[in-house]
């Protein structure tokens, strides 16, 4: 086994990961590892277990089996809101944002500070708040929108207030589940310029169907094909591997 | 204030001025003494109702159970009042003089270990908050820590009020049983039978309520209500945000619970009995809706929830007693696909507009509505 052998710049180390979903196995004794600061992209065919691999890192599925170190911490017995205070930020497919609150709040809630109950309760709006928050929506090209419900924003903003409010959190390593999925060709000009600012100092987990924009932004491309991996290394030998080209980008 | 000018905004301060108008000055001085005692039992009520608006209003939790603490804070009180009433010389006639007269019915011949500590006031005050606070807690530990939500969570608060009203009646013994606890005199020997008694207690019911009603409102502007708001549509995200969602479900639930409490007790002091029939399932529903009347999403809006359904079910029950429930249900069905907000949903999209043209025209000075918006908080 790997564990305990891994070098010790590893930010994220997957080792052995398997899940299985009433005998279905939808990750299969997966291993891979990430560095600081590196920006991954995982790629792959419909129903190849990338989401599932997210969803086990960051505790939404509790894994079968194997071991997920990130920073020398076992994730796969942490609770979903620890994961996050260590370190790991989540973003979803679907823009997942609070409709109800102004772009406004949906920040605040978002930084990190105050996030037991009692520190809810006593929470105070100061100047740092403010101003982190204002720092935040600038970037995210919603600092005019501040006091909009996010259920009045369309779909591209409400991905980048998404993305904002992991930003406000300042993860080590960020999750992204098809960040320019849905949105307009300007839209996505304007997210993979946010993006490229935003992976720096950082490391980065992407899932992507848009190979020009994995070709961007990818370190390291990592391939998954039922569960497994099926290559990886850089975008260029990944697409002249030919087992790739078989299950994934011949058609 | 401690937070600042924006504690109310102008139309939260409106319904504040309207409610604290009706019922400290109007009510006391146009109705009877019967009329406002039973005012005084409908306010019990608005307590709940409060309490649901935090719960399930803001936080998404539907508890089909509130009588379960709407009862444990009434039997509180009301097992204070009920040793005080069963003093040895009012129990003389008894087998065993000095306990409560259906333990005596019932061959009990000693006063029960867990009725002991009854006798002090004090004690009796920190039960009716800490009795069905703690019996929350434990209840929303157990569920939401293990995900239980939604449907499920509201059918297993039925299940408790259940449990909770099979237990009383069955317990004739030490609970009083289907009957309840009546004939309740005295509060630290003063007689709360008589009509002044009456209205001093309901002024004492009316404070309570504006007090509970500056607490929800503090819980709403802090950032714990915007998590409640964001919990309710976004679970994981505020998972995902670092934030323990149970945690949050079950303070609101609690929260709830020791408003429910303390309608309760105010019920026990202002009815002068408690029964198994405020704590089962009927009445817990009709208590999810008053709130959904009222409309859940508004404090001032569920206690007027509270007080008209409540009013509109003592006269039309007296006029049509057959009828009524019915009439409750089809008002239910009718609020939840016509008006979902309630009436105060249907006061900020028909009546607040008019309100507000009136005043945009007398003064159409500006300054005074823009505060907020500088420093980014919402104009709700």
């Amino acid at each position: 086994m790997l564990i305990g052998h891994q070098p010790k710049d590893f930010l994220l180390a997957v080792s052995g990961l398997t899940v299985s979903f009433d005998g279905f196995k939808a990750v299969n004794d997966l291993s891979f590892y990430v560095e600081e600061n590196e920006i991954r992209v995982i790629i792959g065919p419909n129903g190849a277990g990338k989401t599932t691999v997210l969803d086990l890192i960051c505790g939404k599925t509790k894994a079968t089996s194997g071991s997920i170190q990130f920073r020398g911490k076992e994730l796969t017995k942490m609770k979903e809101n620890e994961i996050v205070q260590t370190g790991v930020g989540r973003k979803f497919q679907t823009p997942s944002v609070f409709e109800d609150l102004t772009v406004f709040e949906n920040l605040e809630i978002s930084f990190p500070r105050g996030r037991s109950v009692f520190g809810s309760l006593t929470f105070q709006r100061d100047q740092l708040v403010k101003d982190r928050v204002e720092e935040i929506a600038e970037m995210i090209f919603l600092k005019d929108k501040l006091n909009t419900y996010a259920d009045e924003l369309s779909h591209g903003q409400k991905q980048w207030l998404e993305i904002g409010m992991l930003l406000i959190q300042d993860p080590d390593l960020l999750m992204l589940d098809e960040p320019v999925a849905g949105m307009s060709v300007s839209e996505r000009a304007k997210t993979a310029e946010l993006l490229n600012r935003i992976i720096k100092n950082r490391s980065v987990l992407v899932i992507e169907h848009d190979m020009k924009f994995v070709e961007d932004i990818a370190h390291k491309v990592t391939v998954l094909h039922q569960g497994q991996i099926l290559s990886e290394g850089t975008m260029e030998k990944v697409k002249n591997d030919p087992k790739v080209v078989e299950v994934y980008l011949g058609h | 204030m401690i937070i600042n000018s924006r504690f109310f905004n102008r139309s939260e301060l409106m319904g504040f001025i309207a409610l604290a108008a009706v019922l400290f000055v109007i009510l006391p001085l146009t109705l009877d003494v019967f009329r406002l005692n039973l005012v005084a039992k409908y306010l019990t009520y608005a307590f709940v109702a409060l309490g649901l608006v935090l719960c399930w209003g803001y936080g998404g939790i539907l508890s089909l159970g509130q009588g379960v603490f709407f009862g444990l804070g009434g039997y509180c009180m009301a097992m204070f009042l009920k040793l005080e009433a069963s003093s040895v010389e009012n129990t003389k006639i008894q087998s065993t003089p000095g306990i409560p007269d259906f333990m005596d019915w019932n061959q009990i011949t000693s006063l029960p270990l867990f009725w002991q500590p009854f006798h002090s006031l004090t004690f009796t005050i920190l039960a009716i908050i800490l009795v069905p606070g703690l019996f929350a807690l434990i209840i929303g530990t157990a569920m939401f820590k293990r995900r239980v939500g939604g449907t499920y969570f509201a059918i297993i608060t039925q299940a408790v009020a259940a449990i909770l009203t099979i237990l009383i009646v069955g317990q004739q013994g030490y609970t009083g049983g289907i009957n309840g606890m009546t004939d309740l005199r005295t509060l630290k020997g003063w007689d709360i039978r008589p009509d002044h008694a009456k209205i001093i207690l309901y002024f004492v019911e009316v404070v309570l309520l504006f007090a509970c009603i500056g607490i929800a409102q503090f819980i709403r502007l802090t950032k714990l209500g915007r998590i409640l708001v964001a919990m309710r549509e976004q679970e994981d995200r505020v998972r995902f945000s670092g934030y323990s969602v149970a945690n949050f479900k079950i303070f609101a639930f609690c929260m709830a619970a020791v408003f429910a409490a303390i309608g309760g007790a105010m019920f026990a002091l202002n009815v002068g009995f408690m029964s198994p029939s405020f704590v089962g399932i009927v009445p817990s529903i009709e208590m999810v809706i008053y709130t959904a009347v009222g409309g859940r999403m508004s404090i001032f809006g569920a206690i007027w929830g509270a007080i008209l359904v409540n009013f509109a079910k003592t006269s039309l029950s007296e006029s049509f007693p057959q009828l009524w429930l019915f009439g409750l249900g089809a008002l239910f069905i009718a609020v939840v696909l016509a008006f979902p907000n309630g009436l105060s949903g249907l006061w900020a999209d028909y009546v607040q507009p008019r309100i507000d043209r009136l005043f945009a025209s007398r003064k159409a000075k500006p300054g005074w509505n823009d505060n907020s918006v500088a420093d980014g908080a919402p104009a709700e």
